[in-house]
């Protein structure tokens, strides 16, 4: 059930100093949680925040799409270019359907992002993002991942990352800042 | 919109709003107990919930037991290097005078194992194992999956 090599670990200790790529020079492919192929080029020229999550998740991840959803709300229609997305870290679980059913429980500006396991590698290569399986009891498992929301200029550029501790008040001014 | 999908949680729930009561075990003040939808029974639920200790005596929560789920943990949420993981915690402190909260992002009960899937508007008993007070059942509220808290006209949140 659970394939050998189905995930990557990215244990190289730079990493995290690493800055994510501009979104033109990504080459991820990911599927939205309507079925849609989804391509970094299709991103030019919005602004982009991006979180990476599961939806087996229980706390860290409905709280920061609460969270999103909050700030989406508070910025209004001037969030409404903005690409919101969560890309899962577990995709062997994270079908386009199961995602579909759980972003409809928060804001409906957010995207659930999912893919192939080396799909998925590659996006978080391109964020810098980090994710690793943890085997739990009777087969199951849960993930460890990259907290952070990331934000991108409408030119593709990275802003900024809002830390998952971080005082949430400074996160719509960081937001603002990409949106124009 | 977080008020009002908070208040329609409650009205939902309006005969109990049991997230609100409050329960005592010795010098231990347990109140704001609350845990989130899942969807279907295969995801592991949450819980959270606050504890004071009015008293002189470190205590601590070294467990929890409920009927809604067949292995319910205490984990803490843990953000090294700008990544998650949910070490499990063999006992949560709850020092003399002081107010402990099992909150986002932070401690938190996890329900693995959940016998149904928690329902916005449910409730169900967790019953806390402290070292020294002992044993105290509280109910908890399900709150939508977006819910950040329960709105209780005294929240200490
Ligand atoms: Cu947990």
């Amino acid at each position: 059930m659970l394939g050998v090599g189905a995930y990557r670990t990215r244990n190289l200790p730079t990493r995290s100093e690493l800055l994510p790529l501009p979104i033109g020079e990504m080459t991820w492919t990911l599927t939205d949680h309507r079925g849609r192929s989804v391509r970094p080029a299709d991103w030019a020229g919005r602004p982009v925040m991006v979180f990476f999550g599961f939806t087996w998740c229980p706390d860290v991840c409905p709280t920061t799409l609460s969270d999103i959803s909050l700030w989406l709300e508070e910025l209004g229609a001037d969030a409404d270019r903005m690409i919101v997305a969560l890309i899962s870290v577990d995709p062997e679980r994270d079908t386009p359907d199961v995602l579909a059913n759980y972003v409809s429980n928060f804001d409906q500006r957010i995207l659930g992002l999912t893919g192939s396991a080396d799909e998925v590698a590659q996006a978080a290569a391109d964020f810098r993002a980090t994710y690793r399986r943890v085997a739990k009891d009777a087969g199951d498992y849960t993930m460890d991942h990259t907290a952070g929301v990331f934000l991108f200029h409408p030119d593709g550029r990275f802003v900024s990352i809002i830390d998952f501790h971080e005082d949430r008040r400074f996160a719509v001014p960081k937001i603002r800042r990409t949106l124009s | 919109m977080k008020h009002f999908l908070l208040a329609a949680a409650l009205i939902l729930s309006a005969p109990a709003v049991m997230a609100c009561e409050t329960v005592t075990i010795g010098d231990l003040t347990i109140e704001h107990a609350w845990s989130k939808a899942t969807i279907g029974a295969g995801r592991p639920g949450v819980f959270y919930v606050e504890i004071t200790n009015a008293g002189s005596v470190d205590d601590a929560l070294i467990g929890i037991a409920t009927p809604a789920a067949g292995m319910p943990m205490l984990h803490e949420t843990v953000v090294q290097d700008g990544i998650a993981s949910m070490p499990h915690a063999m006992s949560i402190p709850v020092p003399a005078g002081q107010n402990v909260q099992l909150s986002p992002g932070g401690y938190h009960g996890m329900l693995m194992g959940l016998t149904t899937a928690l329902k916005e508007g449910d409730s169900f008993p967790v019953t806390l194992s402290f070292e020294k007070a002992g044993e105290v059942t509280v109910n908890v509220d399900v709150l939508s999956l977006r819910a950040e808290g329960p709105d209780c006209a005294d929240a200490g949140q």
